[in-house]
């Protein structure tokens, strides 16, 4: 794809003005970094507060009575459930009970607010509307704007924006106004820290992303360090930690996945995959691998793809994402390896350009998470 | 003798017989926080063009070639110690690695900074 193929955000111009070293990603020009680099960027992020440009991730709305209920048929979460201007984690599954992605929703009373991934926005939606289409109607927001304002200092440079967004907690969410404009912002985001995601009209996006870089708080951030970011806090990157290979359970994200929803409780089944699924999450079929996180004890960063061997040098896994951490200054990594391996403790090798680099299996997140719960 | 460049952006420095090679400062910005570096063994013979080292960043990791046929005699261990000297002074401090060369004239081939400036622009 050549550069002049790649599609731009509502802040394009202000990340070409501020040095953006721009990136194609998921079919956007994107920063990559900013001047100050990914290191400095990462820790402005868990300092004080980091600006980044989601917007090549799809917003969608889905409407009408019947929306949640709907919405329920894809997800094997409590749409129902949610309460109004609650946020919640939610993955769409395949027939199989694979991920097809995974997503943010909020009850907007009215309606459900999605947030899905940028490279998978298009296929995301022609299955939403394919499959629950005729019960709700499906309105897609790509347009839109989305900037995530992440760090222990993101709250003090919003509320002087935007009074009243201190009062939020974390997963929930409200509608507030900027100098006439309609805001949605939840407090959540990707990083482990505190923060916010915001959506805002297109034309109104740099204009409150200014606004945003004006606080003395604030720096723009790349996709670098949110990578970086992300995988301290031990956050599933899609296409890397999970894809159309990886169910749910091997993943380790039983946590998404309520109750209610599970074998024996009152809506049980009825997600794409259900069968399956249910089966390893009620350990009736149990999983041959899961997703782990570990650190290594050599200072070597340990890349994707890299194999895991285990003392006698026969393979147990591979690493899907893995970097030198920033904030804990160790090779960190996730991977897959056979459940008789996944226990924390449990010692590997990753081989690195074909010399055995000693890991250990360690519990996830690598550095605490600080959401604001009130 | 000046300072010669690769199209793999190492910059070779021949002085008494023995030529220091690192990265250029191209190179690492391109790399961005250079994190771990993997040097080559002193006292093995490597032949032009041989995996050397390995230089990583955050989110990248890049080979670092074998610019010439030689001996390694010397490897930086404060750059070990500290791989952003590879950041922050690539053409001194950051330097990698020394070679007795086994042939110097395989230098004659290479870029000199005006053609590496020139070469760095469109790489």
């Amino acid at each position: 794809m050549s550069a002049t193929d790649l599609k731009t955000t509502p802040l394009h111009a202000l990340h070409l003005e501020l040095g953006g070293r721009m990136v194609p990603f998921a079919g956007y020009s994107m920063p990559v970094q900013f001047p100050a680099g990914l290191i400095a960027e990462h820790r402005q992020t868990r300092e004080a507060a980091g600006l980044f440009d989601v917007s090549h991730m799809g917003q969608l709305r889905l409407e009408g009575p019947d929306a949640a209920a709907a919405f329920e048929t894809l997800v094997p979460v409590d749409v129902i459930g949610l309460g109004v201007d609650k946020q919640r984690y939610g993955l769409l599954l395949t027939d199989e009970g694979t991920i097809v992605d995974d997503l943010m929703m909020v009850n907007r009373g009215d309606h459900l607010f999605v947030i899905v991934n940028g490279a998978c926005k298009d296929g995301d939606l022609a299955l939403i509307q394919q499959r629950i289409g005729s019960r709700c109607k499906v309105v897609p927001m790509f347009d839109r704007g989305l900037l995530a304002l992440q760090g222990p200092k993101a709250v003090d440079a919003v509320k002087r924006l935007v009074p009243g967004v201190e009062q939020l907690v974390f997963m929930t969410g409200g509608a507030f106004t900027w100098e006439g404009s309609d805001l949605y912002i939840t407090r959540s985001g990707y990083t482990g820290e505190d923060g916010f995601e915001i959506s805002v009209a297109a034309d109104r996006a740099e204009a409150f992303a200014r606004a945003l870089l004006d606080q003395p708080e604030v720096k723009p951030i790349g996709l670098g360090a949110r990578n970086s970011l992300r995988l301290e806090a031990g956050l599933c990157l899609y296409g890397n930690d999970i894809d159309t290979t990886t169910t749910p359970v091997e993943a380790a994200l039983n946590w998404a996945m309520q109750k209610v929803r599970r074998t024996g409780g009152a809506r049980a089944g009825g997600f794409p995959g259900a069968d399956k699924v249910l089966a390893q999450l009620d350990g009736t079929q149990p999983v041959a691998r899961k997703r782990v996180g570990l650190i290594a004890l050599e200072r070597v960063p340990v890349r994707e793809h890299t194999e895991l061997q285990d003392a006698d040098g026969r393979k147990v896994g591979e690493v899907t994402s893995g970097l030198l951490g920033p904030t804990i200054d160790k090779p960190v990594a996730m991977a897959y390896v056979d459940v008789a391996h996944a226990a924390p403790g449990t010692r590997l090798n990753a081989i690195v350009r074909g010399k055995a680099v000693p890991m250990e299996i360690a519990p996830m997140p690598f550095v605490p998470q600080r959401y604001h719960r009130g | 003798m000046t300072v010669k460049y690769t199209q793999e952006h190492e910059w070779i420095d021949l002085q008494g017989g023995v030529a220091t090679v690192g990265i250029t400062l191209h190179a690492q910005d391109a790399l961005g926080d250079v994190v771990f570096v993997d040097l080559p063994e002193v006292g093995r013979t490597y032949a032009k063009g041989e995996v050397a080292g390995v230089v990583e960043s955050v989110k990248a990791a890049a080979d670092v070639y074998m610019p010439l046929d030689g001996e390694v005699t010397e490897v930086n261990e404060a750059l070990r110690a500290d791989p952003s000297l590879a950041n922050s002074d690539p053409m001194k401090a950051g330097w990698f690695f020394k070679v007795k060369p086994a042939n110097a004239s395989q230098l004659d081939g290479l870029m000199d900074e005006t053609a590496y400036t020139e070469f760095s622009k469109n790489n």
